[in-house]
């Protein structure tokens, strides 16, 4: 098969310029920590709320302005609906929905995660920012899916 | 870039301007090739089909269409909708109608008409019926379907995710319209497999290639899908099985709607690879390479649904990173791709004269529609590709995972690419099958319909792309998040959209309008373009067409990709969820 020498030299600049980046987001992945949020342990949906750590749900510390925050998402809210933290605090969210598929973002920060029944999900962010910060559900649960929000408020 | 010009530039001016014959002759002379009987004019059992295909398509485009329009609006906070109607209900029919509906009949009336346009003359006739058997299967699925989204029984948007639970009559819709596109695609498969069979040791025309590739592609994906459905959704809804595993339903899903979205774009490709060459005066650049590039298409599409599932749980981030590396696999062919429309682009060009650096630009049939429109498309993939490689980049998603901007995307990808292409293929394709000409107003019109939508979208997608980076959801109806300082500032963004939606609606009318010229220009014949290969251009290679080497291939990575986690996933400790109607 004839390849033209310029599309040689395009493909080949082509292909180089792809495995940098696939080799800087894999070091960035898998050494630096920064793989996207996740976790995987199983958990019966029904008896969310009955199940450790969802029965007890809120903020505990962990060590020095480093928190867990375990919270339960549902048709059409968050439980609890607000959490206060101090600024600079590094707080890991731990997640579960007891009805269908739900979104937890936080605006103005990286926080992205789906929260899927079943399933546990974490995610972590330090807040170097003080305010008040919006989370929403950005997957479609039903008909009052644009209501699904609670608040995180970052104190100065 | 000169030099690949040099050669052929002047034999192809020669040919150009001998005409269209002498060309033929000329051709024939120069690969001392037996010549396919010339083509004509469609069969009208063949027009038939097509044209009910298409015809199809454009009224799930109108009616998906006004659903799109009135969703905008509602966002944009410009009007609520009367009761009864949930803003939710207009998002599931417009997803279905378009990107499933729409495409998937715009592709199969497209890719039956270039088989019976390269394959002989015309369809064989047990092809044609399994391609009206198809038909309406599909039909009768689309029907059902919607009747069920109107009904309020299905409000579960186009991505059906468990555990949210639809009425049975729903999945059995989908059911019918994946079924009915299995009996089409097999009728496409039969027809070439016959070809290859009479022509023994020949290289089947390159449109027909690129369509069985699209077609196996899509019988491959679409598995993943079926299993969802029949295996899980549907025993489901109908009260056999109690619970549904959610994470392997998403999985399926994913399998299934990522080399959708290559289902959408190939039969585009084949506009740009195929016809365009020939609507420019020009030749293909390389066979070959075209073929590798489908190919290459066909493996790196389908072991890569992770990337849609990135901020899940329940899949480790091994398995992640390894399909973001095998989704990223398919920039090769989208280079060659690139590579090969511009150098045909500059050899047309330079061949109807233009000279220096970029002179052969100002060459190109601008006021040709049939050009025009899809031209517009490739470049507008060119920002909507570099979208999708940000989607895609495993950790980065975050920023942008079920934001608008990923709305942002899909309307540039599928939304103005593909949809300018199949729009530019139907002002002859149209005429094509119906015996008519594309006249110079309606290539006018065209030029209009193309300009219109181009903005409109620009509009629509520009401000969904910057307001999903602040972090706006998609799929979301209007809300300020209880007058929250970030629902509140993206209020105009969302105003922004409703705007460009709405002059992307007049798009659609010019659109509806051109249609009905078509069907009132004047009698004649409209060519279905299919480019020629160079004279001098080398025989394509025999393992391009080595389908057990490359479907082999292609399950290889699909299994490599998939068998582990889906394993863990069917190991899971969760008794998995019931259903729930949330809307």
């Amino acid at each position: 098969m004839h390849i033209h020498k310029l599309e040689k030299i395009w493909l080949a600049i082509g292909i180089a310029m792809l495995a940098l980046f696939l080799t800087v987001l894999g070091i960035s992945t898998f050494a630096f920590g920064m793989a996207p949020p996740g976790g995987h342990h199983a958990i019966d949906p029904e008896k969310a709320q009955e199940t450790a750590p969802f029965n007890s749900l809120g903020l505990k510390k962990l060590g020095d302005n480093s928190y867990e925050a375990v919270m339960l998402a549902f048709a059409f809210g968050y439980e609890p609906q607000t959490i206060e933290v101090p600024v600079g605090a590094k707080v890991k969210f731990t997640l579960t929905s007891t009805d269908v598929v739900h979104g937890f973002a936080i605006p103005r920060t990286n926080v992205n995660v789906m929260v899927i029944p079943g399933e546990v999900s974490h995610v972590t962010h330090t807040f170097d920012e003080p305010g008040e910060y919006l989370i929403l559900c950005n997957e479609y649960c039903g008909i009052g899916h644009e209501i699904m929000q609670a608040k995180i408020v970052v104190k100065g | 870039m000169k030099t690949i010009v040099s050669a052929t530039a002047t034999r192809i001016r020669d040919i150009e301007a001998a005409g269209s014959k002498e060309a033929a002759e000329y051709n024939q002379r120069q690969n001392k090739v037996k010549p396919a009987k010339s083509f004509t004019a469609f069969d009208k059992r063949d027009s038939a089909l097509v044209l009910a295909h298409l015809m199809f398509a454009f009224a799930a485009l109108l009616a998906g269409g006004i659903a799109g329009l009135l969703q905008g609006l509602v966002r944009g906070g410009m009007v609520t909708l009367p009761a009864g109607i949930g803003y939710y209900q207009l998002l599931t029919a417009h997803g279905v109608l378009m990107a499933l509906i729409f495409t998937t009949y715009f592709i199969m009336g497209f890719i039956y008409g270039g088989l019976a346009r390269t394959l002989g003359g015309k369809l064989l006739a047990s092809s044609r019926a399994l391609g009206w058997g198809g038909f309406a299967v599909m039909s009768l699925g689309t029907v059902l379907g919607t009747i069920m989204i109107l009904l309020n029984k299905a409000t579960v948007l186009y991505t059906f995710y468990a555990p949210l639970k639809a009425d049975k009559l729903f999945y059995i819709a989908l059911v019918l319209i994946v079924v009915g596109s299995w009996i089409s695609g097999a009728g496409m498969i039969q027809n070439y497999v016959y070809w290859k069979r009479t022509h023994k040791g020949q290289t089947s025309p390159l449109f027909a290639f690129m369509g069985i590739v699209t077609m196996a592609l899509w019988l491959i994906a679409t598995l993943g899908v079926a299993v969802e459905v029949l295996f899980q959704l549907l025993p489901w809804s109908l009260g056999w099985t109690k619970t549904v595993n959610v994470m392997l339903s998403r999985t399926l899903f994913w399998y299934f709607g990522h080399p959708l979205v290559y289902f959408w774009l190939l039969p585009a490709y084949m506009c740009w690879y195929v016809c365009i060459p020939k609507i420019i005066g020009g030749r293909l650049f390389s066979d070959a390479l075209a073929r590798l590039s489908f190919l290459l298409f066909l493996l790196f599409s389908i072991p890569v649904g992770f990337h849609h599932q990135l901020m899940e749980p329940g899949i480790s981030p091994f398995w992640k990173y390894l399909q973001v590396v095998l989704t990223f696999l398919v920039v090769i062919p989208s280079l060659m791709t690139a590579f090969s429309l511009f150098a045909t682009f500059e050899l047309a060009g330079r061949a109807r004269g233009g000279t220096g650096l970029f002179g052969w630009l100002k060459k190109l049939p601008w006021k040709d529609a049939r050009f025009f429109a899809p031209f517009m498309g490739m470049l507008i993939f060119i920002p909507a590709g570099a979208g999708g490689l940000i989607n895609a980049s495993n950790q980065m998603n975050a920023v942008v995972h079920n934001t608008l901007w990923v709305t942002g995307h899909f309307h540039l990808t599928v939304a103005s690419s593909v949809a300018l292409t199949f729009f530019g293929i139907t002002y002859w394709l149209i005429p094509a099958v119906t015996g008519r000409r594309l006249t110079p107003r309606l290539h006018k019109w065209g030029i209009i319909q193309t300009l219109v939508w181009a903005f409109g979208m620009f509009i629509m997608s520009g401000a969904m792309h910057l307001v999903g980076l602040f972090g706006a959801p998609r799929r979301t109806a209007y809300t300020t998040y209880g007058d929250s300082a970030e629902g509140l500032s993206w209020l105009p963004y969302q105003a922004a959209m409703a705007i460009g939606g709405i002059i992307v609606f007049i798009g659609i009318l010019i659109l509806i309008g051109i249609i009905i010229g078509l069907f009132r220009a004047p009698r004649g014949e409209e060519e279905f373009p299919i480019a020629e290969p160079e004279p001098d251009a080398l025989p394509v290679p025999r393992y391009l067409e080595r389908w057990s080497v490359w479907i082999g291939i292609a399950v290889v990575l699909i299994l490599v990709a998939y068998t582990i986690p889906v394993m863990d996933m069917l190991q899971t400790d969760s008794p998995g969820a019931r259903g729930y109607v949330t809307w």
